[in-house]
Order: structure tokens, then C-alpha cells, then sequence
């Protein structure tokens, strides 16, 4: 170990109360959204997602959500936390104001099932229209196909798209108008446009073409803000947009 | 009720199940039943890579690997699986590329590979880069690009989709597998499907556990279901502690960064692996290191206020190397512990990660229901299955390899044994069980909470079934499930709606989770010897006179209506490798 390396400190953690203002719809009781307020003890590096937890599982067992890995890695946990797209499991109870209530609800745009759950068919849809699959040329080498570096790390930022959907449903385009590809599903087809093993990528910007696709965007940057993987969205958003005007990745 | 009919019904959309849904599904009519969305399945998760022999990078071979993956797992490794699953994983990475996978690229464009835990050149000589990876989100991409290519085969889908039961029907007094019954929780409906195979790929059951690398979803439904069926579960004593999980919090960070050069220190900071392996020091196998690890707490030379980790060391790496081969886990370390491991150590400490053992099978992914017949038409693949590959500790990357290599097998082999047969008849009435169990957690009106049962149980577990057991801890272990149990009986919930009822799925989820612990505890029990990732302070070697065999353990029930867990044994199959001491 060298003189440089620094030991984290670790700071005393003390547990205090919290409120959370989770926006409540059970669809065999309500008849529409409204705020309930619960206080929990949490820990400044605890999640929103543990104090949904406790909450469910010490307070009020109806509450219902969807969250699986629980560290940003399955996309199940988009919710607006203090009207902001964000993972539960990757917001800290540290990084919000818990001087007041922190609000939760769903995300926007996608029909409600229940609390913080959304109909999720219609993100999904718009993803499988754009073709996001590899589409070879018939060519088929028998050990794999070669890339360079370079050209693997031009596609790169758009495979770490986990489809949590934050991007998508923050967008005020989307919000007006369902049929609007959306983001998510833009950042899929860049993904493989610009993918050097690809040669579909006539078929797909024919598909973003549409009245209903890439042209939407207003670039209003609310995707890239909203993105727990560091995507830059609207960038590979501009890129397709020009490859569409120039006709060539 | 709701009934459909299908060739071939895959449980579990993880990569296991959609690398089946691929083989099956343009030979046979497939659904694949998920209780989440495809991509939100736990093979997402994993980081570091995937083995095969390609030599892109120095010279290796499948029987190099083969060899490794034995000693690895301690000897208690199903060899002639081992082989088929060494000599397949070439063309499984390649089949994977030929789908899109982004593989990191050599600088002559071939598939890069790197260094990983227990993965040696010529029979330990030294570790070799074998490890196929995309950054640190290897598992990400497969399960991305496995889900990619069920879109581009039109695979069908039922997302949300919780399967309770596996239907067998009786032919010629022999069990034959002819469907599944699952509640969809949009609805709480209950849907029978009919179907000639059913394949299992539902994962493992790390939340028996407190501190886990695994997602709140891994509660071994599919594990669960089997063992309710009066079947045998085998090596479920070995349960995989991954030592670099991200202290007090449990959430993973590769062995790759070992692979990239990493090194573990204790509070003094000493590379304290030197001592325990000299010759491939931190990628040594995992249950090697995780036991140094707790070696290193005990004896007072762990880190931070209470002295109860040690530290990852990465800041002797270019920054640049860091950032693009191992991005993922620097974002976790920053996000969850404010460290960075640019120029931080990182404080990690062992975290439950893998079930070695599961349901058995056989090379064709047939699942067994003693030491010597299959169920025609059932098949499972994956964490949930035990082929068994891993033995008594998998090393690192085998996991993914396994559910390309045994999940296409499972979807071959069901498709083509649905295409032979036709349709069994169900039994009567065959959503019986299933209704019960719903309507009686419905209309419970118990004082138990489910999230009261479930910590004790993941407390009682770390406590006394983690890295180190002895028979004092174990039957502490089972004691304390056991009451659990009795308890678990009064529990109650407090949603009775039908819609996306996740307070209901919670219960039924612990309801398998409490089984597999009791199956668990009393397997370890009755194995009085120390190998791989099952250490015995009680009994600190490995016995291979009296314990070099499968554990088969079956659910059984008393006079009195009781259930207890009974054990058998299964030879380890043995093809030119005699067992040797474990030294790296």
C-alpha cells in the first residue's frame, strides 16, 4: 500500500425520521390517486427503496411497488422521487432534502395499475418496434465476427440501457403523445445502427422516420437527467437524427 | 380459472430460460413464463465474464479448463458434465457474439479475455486469461442479448407470471410432467398450462440469506415447487459466498477487479492472500478466498470501526483501466459507500451469491426423481439445477457458461421430446393446490408478518450457515427454522385485493424460502467433512472415504402428518481425474 492511498473514513451513521409522501391508488378501493404520509427511521446511506420496504413490511402491507437486484442493475424501481425519474434502489436518503416530506409516486405517461405500479406493455412495445436485434448480413464467419476497440466503443454507451423506462416517461413529448417512440427505444436502435456488424440500419431509420419517431424530440434534455446509467440520450438521439438527413452511419 | 396448452412452458425468463426459449422455440410451440419482466431476471446482474478455451489472448484449451472447474469445485464435480460444458463453451461464447453480444474487443478485434478466480494454464501452473467479458456488465449483455433475439424469434412471453406448481401426471404408474400452474398477478387469476415438456430456469434462493448479492425476487420458487413434489434436491449443503461484496450492504463487485489486478488487504495491509495461495494469491477459488477473508476478522486484523472487513485495492490501476473495464462496480462503490476506488480501498466482506446445488439433472438437463430415472418431459437448467458442473464450489464466470451451455441443451432436448409424444391427460382438478395455497394466505387471519418471519430466518442463517458451520451452529440453524416454520403457518397479509398483489407473492416467496433452509441446514449437518464452499470447523478436511457423493435429500412426511427432510447419496461420476488436495 502506498503512502497516497487514502482509507475511507466512516462516518457515524444515526437514524432519524423521515417522511415519505407516496402518491396511493389501490384500484379495488380507489377511485383516484391521492398522498398518504408515512415516517420511518432511516439511515442517511439507506435507500428509498428500504424505506419502501419497511413500510410494506412493518407499516402497510398494501403498498405495492415492483424492485428486484436493488442496485440499479434491473431497471424494476423507477419511480418520481421528489418529481424526478430515479431508481429507488439507487437514490440514498443522504442525496434528498429529509428536512421535508420526500415525495414518491409513479412514473408518468404509462397507464396506473396500482401505487407506484404502471402498465409497462406500451415502453416495451415501442422497444420491440424498432427492430433491437442484430440484423447480419448473410455472411456468417465461422469463429466470430471482428471489430476494432474503436468501433465497439462508438455503440458502447447505448448498451448499458437497463429499460428501467426513467428516461422515457420523463419526457413531456411522451407525456402528450403515447404513440412517440420514446427515448428508451431510440437509444435501442442506436445502439444497433451504429453497431459495425449491423446492416439494418436502413430498415431502422426508416422506422424513426415516421411522423411519430426521432423528429418528436424536442431536446429538451429531460431524458439524459433522468437516466441512472449515465446515458448521454439526447446525444445518440441528435446522432440518429443526423444519420436520417445524411443517410449514412 | 384460465387453461392453455403448449408444446414446450420454460419457467423463468433469466439466461437460462431464453437461451431455452431460443432452441425451443422454432422447433416447438414455446411460452416462457416470468414472474418479472425478461430483463429484470438476476443474470443481469452478473459482471465479470464468461469462460471458454478460445486462446484469443495465450494459449488454453477446454481440457485445461475442464480441469479447473473439477479442482475448483473440490472434487465433488459431476465430470463428465464438466467436460461437455468446457468443450460447449466455445461455441456457446461464439453463438453469443454471432447474436450481437458487444464483446471487449483485442486489439486485433477478437473476443478479449481475461484473468478470473481458479482458472489456470496447464493444471495451475499460473492464472490464464480465459474470462470472454464485456466491461464489468457481462451478464447484463447476455441476458440484453438473449432477450434481443426471443423478440427477433417471436418467442411468447408471459411477463408477471408467478408459477406455484408443476403438474405430473401418472403414466404406466411412472410420473410424467404435463404442465404448470401460475398466478398472474396483474389479475390474481389462476392459469393451468398444459404443455408435453416443462423446463425449469427460476434461479437460485440468496435471500435465505441477510447479506446477499442476490435480487429481493431469488426465493427458489422453482427449487421449492419440486421439493413440495416429494423430489430429491441435491447438494443443497453448498451455497457459494462471493468474497468481494461491498461491506454491510452485500452488493457485488466482481472478482474481475481481482482480475484486472486487484489485490485484498487486511487493516495492516497485507496482501494476506500471499500466505494462503502463493501461486495465484487472490484468484484463488472463491470459497478459498472468503473463508481468508473471515480468517482475517477473526484474528483481528480486520478494517474499519468495528474491524469487521477488509479492503479491495484497485488504486494501484490506471485510472483509464478502472473506468473502462470495470465502470459498473466503481459506480456501486461510489453510490453506496461514497468510496472511490480510483483512490479509495474499498471495504468488502463475503456475500451469499450461488446455490451450487439445486434440482438434478443429467447432461440433457432431464431431471432426476432418484439416483436413477428421469421424469420424462421435465427439464431444468441453470442456478436452479444441479448438474452438477459447480460440485462443491463453482469458480468464477461458470455460472453464465452453464446457463448458455445447459439452457440450450434443456430447449433441444424439450422441444424434441415434446415433438415425439403427444399430450399426457392432466390430473383432476389440477389447480387444486395451488388455489389453497392462495386462498388460505388470502384469508389467513394470523398474527405473524411476513417481513418478521423473513428477517429472522435471513438473521438466523448468517449467523449460523454462512461461511463457516460447525454441528452447534447448524442445529441452532434448524432449530430456529423450524419454529419459523410453526409461525409461518399464522401468517397473515394484509392486501386481499386481486390486483398486483405483491404482499400475497411475498408470503408465498417465503413460504419456498423456509423449505430450502431447512433443506439446506440439515444437509450441511449430515456432511461431517469440509469441502468447497461447505466448511465444517468440526470436521476441517475433506473425507473422501466416507463423503466424496452427492447429498439427495427428499421431503418426507411422518404418521403424524409431520414433514421432515430425509438424505441419500448419488455417486460423483469420475472420468480421469482422481481427487487430489486442493493447493493454488
Amino acid at each position: 500500500m502506498t503512502a497516497a492511498v487514502v482509507v475511507p473514513e466512516t462516518p457515524v451513521l444515526i437514524a432519524q425520521d423521515v417522511t415519505f409522501r407516496i402518491a396511493r391508488f389501490l384500484p379495488d378501493v380507489d377511485s383516484e390517486v391521492h398522498w398518504e404520509d408515512f415516517v420511518v427511521p432511516m439511515y442517511p446511506t439507506d435507500r428509498v427503496l428500504d424505506a419502501l420496504s419497511k413500510i410494506k413490511g412493518d407499516l402497510d402491507g398494501t403498498l405495492s411497488f415492483r424492485r428486484s437486484c436493488g442496485h440499479g442493475i434491473c431497471g424494476s424501481d423507477a419511480m418520481r422521487i421528489n418529481g424526478r425519474n430515479r431508481l429507488a434502489c439507487k437514490t440514498l436518503v443522504k442525496d434528498l432534502d429529509s428536512s421535508k416530506p420526500i415525495t414518491v409516486e409513479a412514473i408518468k405517461g404509462l397507464p396506473l395499475e396500482k401505487d407506484l405500479i404502471v402498465d409497462m406493455e406500451p415502453f416495451f412495445a415501442a422497444y420491440r418496434q424498432v427492430l433491437p436485434f442484430l440484423i447480419p448480413d448473410g455472411h456468417e464467419p465461422s469463429r466470430e465476427r471482428l471489430q476494432s476497440a474503436e468501433d465497439r466503443a462508438i455503440f458502447d454507451d447505448g448498451t448499458k440501457c437497463i429499460l428501467c423506462a426513467c428516461c422515457t416517461t420523463s419526457c413531456p413529448v411522451y407525456w402528450t403523445d403515447g404513440q412517440y417512440f420514446g427515448p428508451a427505444a431510440i437509444v435501442a436502435a442506436h445502439r444497433f445502427i451504429f453497431d459495425s456488424r449491423d446492416s439494418g440500419a436502413e430498415q431502422r431509420l426508416e422506422i424513426l422516420n415516421d411522423r411519430e419517431g426521432v423528429w418528436r424530440c424536442r431536446t429538451t434534455f429531460n431524458c439524459t437527467d433522468a437516466c441512472p446509467r449515465g446515458i448521454e440520450i439526447t446525444k445518440a438521439i441528435q446522432e440518429v437524427k443526423r444519420a436520417l438527413i445524411f443517410r449514412r452511419v | 380459472m384460465q387453461t392453455h396448452s403448449f408444446d414446450v412452458i420454460i419457467v423463468g425468463a433469466g439466461g437460462a430460460g431464453m437461451r431455452a426459449a431460443l432452441e425451443s422455440g422454432n422447433r416447438a410451440r414455446t411460452a416462457v413464463l416470468t414472474k418479472l419482466y425478461p430483463t429484470r431476471s438476476h443474470t443481469g446482474a452478473a459482471q465479470g465474464g464468461m469462460c471458454a478455451a478460445l486462446a484469443n489472448v495465450e494459449e488454453d484449451n477446454w481440457e485445461w479448463h475442464t480441469f479447473d472447474t473439477i479442482k475448483g469445485g473440490d472434487y465433488l464435480v459431476d465430470q463428465d458434465a464438466a467436460e461437455v460444458m468446457c468443450k460447449e463453451a466455445i461455441d456457446a461464447v461464439l453463438d453469443l457474439e454471432k447474436m450481437g453480444l458487444p464483446f471487449n474487443r483485442t486489439p486485433e478485434g477478437r473476443i478479449d479475455q481475461r484473468r478470473f478466480g481458479g482458472h489456470t494454464r496447464n493444471h495451475g501452473e499460473a492464472a490464464v486469461r480465459r474470462a470472454c467479458y464485456a466491461a464489468d456488465r457481462t451478464g447484463h449483455m447476455i441476458l440484453q442479448t438473449l432477450y434481443q433475439n426471443c423478440i427477433k424469434a417471436g418467442i411468447e412471453f408471459y411477463n408477471e407470471f408467478y408459477v406455484l406448481d408443476v403438474v405430473l401426471s401418472e403414466v404406466d404408474g411412472q410420473p410424467v410432467a404435463s404442465g404448470v400452474v401460475a398466478y398472474e398477478l396483474a389479475t390474481g387469476e389462476i392459469h393451468v398450462f398444459k404443455a408435453k415438456s416443462v423446463v425449469f430456469a427460476s434461479g437460485g434462493f440468496g435471500k435465505v440469506f441477510k447479506t446477499t448479492s442476490n435480487a429481493h425476487t431469488l426465493t427458489g420458487d422453482g427449487m421449492g415447487i419440486i421439493w413440495r413434489k416429494g423430489l430429491p434436491l441435491e447438494d443443497m449443503e453448498f451455497y457459494q459466498f462471493h468474497p468481494t461484496g461491498l461491506a454491510g450492504l452485500g452488493v457485488l463487485l466482481t472478482e474481475g477487479a481481482r482480475g484486472e489486478g486487484g489485490i485484498l488487504r487486511n487493516a495492516t495491509g497485507e496482501r494476506f492472500m500471499e500466505r494462503v495461495a502463493p501461486t495465484i494469491k487472490d484468484l484463488a477459488p472463491r470459497d478459498m478466498v472468503a473463508r481468508a477473508m473471515v480468517q482475517e476478522v477473526r484474528e483481528g486484523r480486520g478494517a474499519g470501526p468495528n474491524m469487521d472487513y477488509v479492503y479491495l485495492d484497485l488504486t494501484h490501476l490506471p485510472k483509464e483501466q478502472i473506468e473502462e473495464k470495470l465502470p459498473d462496480i466503481t459506480e456501486f462503490a461510489r453510490t453506496y459507500l461514497g468510496v472511490d476506488p480510483v483512490t479509495e480501498l474499498v471495504p468488502v466482506f463475503p456475500t451469499a451469491h450461488y446455490a451450487m446445488g439445486g434440482i438434478p439433472t443429467n447432461v440433457e438437463a432431464e431431471v432426476l426423481r432418484d439416483n436413477d430415472h428421469t421424469i420424462p418431459g421435465l427439464y431444468a437448467a441453470g442456478e436452479c439445477a444441479c448438474v452438477s458442473v459447480h460440485g462443491a464450489n463453482r469458480l468464477g464466470t461458470n455460472s453464465l457458461l452453464d446457463i448458455n451451455v445447459f439452457g440450450r441443451r434443456a430447449g433441444i432436448n424439450a422441444a424434441e421430446y415434446a415433438n415425439s409424444v403427444s399430450h399426457v391427460e392432466l390430473p383432476d382438478d389440477p389447480a387444486a393446490y395451488t388455489i389453497e395455497l392462495v386462498e388460505m394466505l388470502r384469508s389467513s387471519t394470523g398474527g405473524e408478518r411476513v417481513s418478521t418471519i423473513r428477517r429472522e430466518m435471513q438473521e438466523t442463517m448468517d449467523m449460523n450457515a454462512q461461511v463457516y458451520r460447525t454441528e452447534a451452529t447448524l442445529k441452532q440453524a434448524l432449530a430456529d427454522i423450524q419454529g419459523l416454520q410453526r409461525r409461518y403457518r399464522n401468517v397473515s397479509i394484509q392486501d386481499k385485493g386481486t390486483r398486483y398483489n405483491t404482499d400475497l407473492l411475498e408470503a408465498i416467496e417465503l413460504g419456498f424460502l423456509l423449505d430450502l433452509a431447512q433443506v439446506l441446514i440439515v444437509s450441511a449437518l449430515e456432511r461431517k467433512e469440509s469441502r468447497g464452499g461447505h466448511a465444517r470447523e468440526d470436521y476441517t478436511t475433506r473425507d473422501d472415504v466416507n463423503f466424496m457423493r452427492h447429498t439427495m435429500a427428499y421431503r418426507g412426511v411422518d404418521d403424524q402428518g409431520q414433514e421432515f427432510v430425509s438424505l441419500d447419496y448419488k455417486p460423483v461420476v469420475v472420468t480421469r481425474y482422481q481427487p487430489m488436495e486442493r493447493k493454488y
